[in-house]
């Protein structure tokens, strides 16, 4: 599997740490998956499942301290990205590995025009180009992401702009170097669900036309199934389930994917009553023996909670970390 | 036929915009404009839109937590918007909120017994024993325990930190909650619970509901009857069901055509809506969709279509079905 020839960025047992008053608390423990070029990959999950430091680890912008890398590999081009040191890591981002996030008012500087801010990326990443040629760059950045009135715009400021106009400014800005990844963390959380799926049209088009490998990563299992081709579950910290979105959504093998779905008020049919998953999202660290959701789980036994399941394979793409998963890996290997 | 338990008529809120030094009034934010509606015993009113629609401002100007610029609010028969300080004070007993951020909706300094007994103390009912055992009554209905009362707000997850904002919205034994993204902070496996809990007690407890949120999917969930607002105006009310399979309104149907759906067979008929919100603060003239409307036709980016019953409980504000019915009557 780790020849695969498509393969863009391979995690390998990454182990992320924060260590508080409270101890070291495992927010990433052990995970790997692989991205692959042009994909859309999706990686849900609740708050403190593990998703959003997983992307900040691999962009190397855990924050340190009180967080740590401490176990693992990130593989990509050729390199171990966790090995790297700062200044290298600072060539990669943007030009190689490009990330957009929630609040796209926060990421921006209020004092400064978009185009000031546009402008700023593209000579960074471009030594030598007089600022007629990052101007040229900005606008015509802006245009591919379907900004209007782009000559006018980069005289603006943030302040000025909706939020969805801010949120596409931000994806310009992650696409001026051409990168071949963009990791979108919660990229449309903060919009209204009009201007939502603009976004989410945008992304699958740029994703198409450019060939930019994604990773997005949200809560929302609508968008999952509008745009990703593969996803990733996410819970404690940890990889629950992987698999292709068809077959997630049709026969998921993970009972906690099975309730998320479930739970999700889906707006064409009224139902008399939600599916609820019994219990409380965990801290992360708080289970520190058994499976990590065995304590909301409907399906489990005794074994559940003393040992943690490993991952099985239901086929060769589709994997659960569930114990009633390995009769199946079991079938399938005879 | 029997009285709605509350009515609002041409409600309205406007925000003004204060400009220079003196602060002179430039102009206005027409947050609510003029919004009428009524919700029976027993029954949960939907309110859903997008930022700035005004549906938030609707539900804390019947209560009176922003002062309405015009309009009239009758509670049981009882006009809201004349009652003296005393009065409102005494009818706010009977009409509960419940707010989105259970993180900040709870006083961090407090413990649950002080917090859930506060509206008791305001309106004088009982004494400590009874506060007490009416507080441990409340927390185990909402799903917590007794225990809990001792605890303080940061002790407790997302998810039971709202149940704990529900217990002291049924503190008072109220008879309408008014809702405001009661579940938006919530993660989704937490946000079922709620609204299960949600629906338990109303039958429970004969709750009415108006249900504020900007999830087309929760909404309809908990919901007998839907208004959907646009920049200040009920564009669309009607019964849940029939707004959901036949939206009427070309924003209705825009908006409940751009939810993402959790099934990747699922295909989309109608087109994208292009475009941003307009400002609240500068509505286009006419029919403020008119600017995103993919059906726009020649007036109506002057003539302001009125709120219309065009099949029985279902009314919608636009021209193309305000022409279809004044011909109709003709």
């Amino acid at each position: 599997m780790n020849n695969e020839p498509n393969e863009l960025l391979r995690v390998h047992n990454l182990e992320t740490t924060f260590f508080t008053d409270d101890g070291a608390v495992p927010a990433v423990d052990g995970i790997s998956f692989t991205l692959r070029e042009r994909e859309i990959l999706g990686i849900v999950g609740e708050s403190g499942s593990g998703k959003s430091v997983t992307s900040l680890s691999i962009m190397g912008l855990i924050p340190s301290p009180p967080g740590k890398i401490t176990n693992g590999e990130i593989q990509f081009g050729g390199r171990d990205l966790t090995k790297l040191k700062e200044k290298e890591m600072r060539k990669i981002r943007g030009n190689d590995i490009a990330m957009i996030f929630q609040e796209p008012m926060t990421s921006l500087n209020p004092l400064f025009t978009i185009g000031k801010q546009l402008n700023e990326a593209i000579l960074l990443h471009n030594k030598g180009w007089s600022k007629k040629q990052a101007t040229a760059r900005a606008i015509e950045m802006m245009k591919l992401v379907g900004l209007p009135r782009a000559e006018q715009l980069i005289k603006e400021y943030p302040h000025q702009l909706s939020g969805g106009m801010r949120q596409r400014v931000m994806i310009a800005m992650a696409l001026v170097c051409d990168p071949q990844i963009l990791i979108a963390d919660e990229p449309t959380t903060a919009l209204d669900v009009t201007i939502q799926a603009q976004i989410l049209a945008l992304m699958r088009d740029l994703n198409e036309r450019l060939n930019t490998a994604v990773m997005l990563i949200t809560h929302d299992l609508g968008v999952v199934a509008e745009t990703c081709e593969r996803v990733i579950v996410m819970y404690g910290g940890q990889i629950v389930e992987e698999g292709p979105v068809k077959e997630i959504f049709e026969s998921p093998q993970h009972p906690y994917t099975k309730g998320l779905i479930q739970s999700v008020p889906d707006m064409r049919y009224k139902k008399e009553r939600l599916y609820s998953i019994p219990g409380n999202v965990p801290k992360p660290g708080s289970i520190k023996k058994g499976c990590r959701f065995a304590a909301r789980c409907e399906y489990a036994f005794e074994r559940c909670l003393n040992e943690n399941p490993q991952i099985y394979h239901t086929n060769d793409h589709h994997i659960s970390r569930c114990f009633l998963a390995e009769e199946k890996e079991v079938a399938l290997n005879d | 036929m029997t009285e709605p338990l509350l009515k609002v008529k041409g409600l309205k809120k406007y925000f003004p915009i204060k400009a220079g030094v003196i602060g002179r009034r430039v102009g206005d934010v027409k947050a609510v404009d003029d919004v009428s509606f009524e919700i029976m015993e027993g029954e949960t009113l939907g309110i859903v839109g997008e930022s700035g629609c005004g549906k938030s401002t609707t539900g804390r100007s019947i209560m009176r937590l922003i002062e309405p610029t015009a309009g009239e609010v009758y509670f049981e028969g009882k006009n809201v918007s004349t009652m003296s300080k005393e009065e409102l004070r005494k009818a706010r007993r009977d009409i509960q909120m419940v707010f989105q951020d259970p993180y900040a909706s709870l006083n961090p300094r407090h413990n649950i017994q002080k917090i859930l007994e506060e509206p008791l103390k305001v309106h004088g009912i009982g004494n400590d024993k009874e506060r007490k055992e009416k507080v441990a009554k409340l927390l185990e209905i909402v799903g917590l325990s007794s225990y809990h009362a001792s605890r303080y707000p940061h002790q407790f997850s997302g998810g039971q930190r709202q149940r704990i904002g529900i217990a002291r919205a049924l503190m008072t034994n109220p008879k309408l909650i008014i809702a405001d993204e009661p579940v938006s902070a919530l993660d989704v496996s937490i946000q079922a619970q709620v609204l299960n809990l949600m629906k338990d007690l109303q039958q429970e407890l004969k709750l009415t509901y108006i249900f504020i949120a900007h999830d087309l999917g929760v909404v309809r969930h908990i919901s007998d009857r839907v208004g959907v607002m646009y920049l200040g105006k009920m564009i669309e009310i009607s019964e849940s069901e029939a707004l959901y399979e036949k939206p009427l309104h070309p924003y209705t149907q825009a908006l409940l055509a751009a939810v993402p759906v959790p099934d990747p067979d699922f295909m989309r008929e109608t087109q994208l809506l292009t475009g941003d919100i307009p400002s609240p603060a500068n509505p286009p003239t006419g029919c403020a969709f008119h600017t995103r409307c993919p059906l726009k036709m020649e007036h109506c980016d002057q003539r302001v279509p009125l709120l219309i019953e065009v099949e029985p409980g279902h009314s919608v504000a636009c021209h193309l079905y305000t022409e279809a019915f004044s011909n109709d009557n003709k």
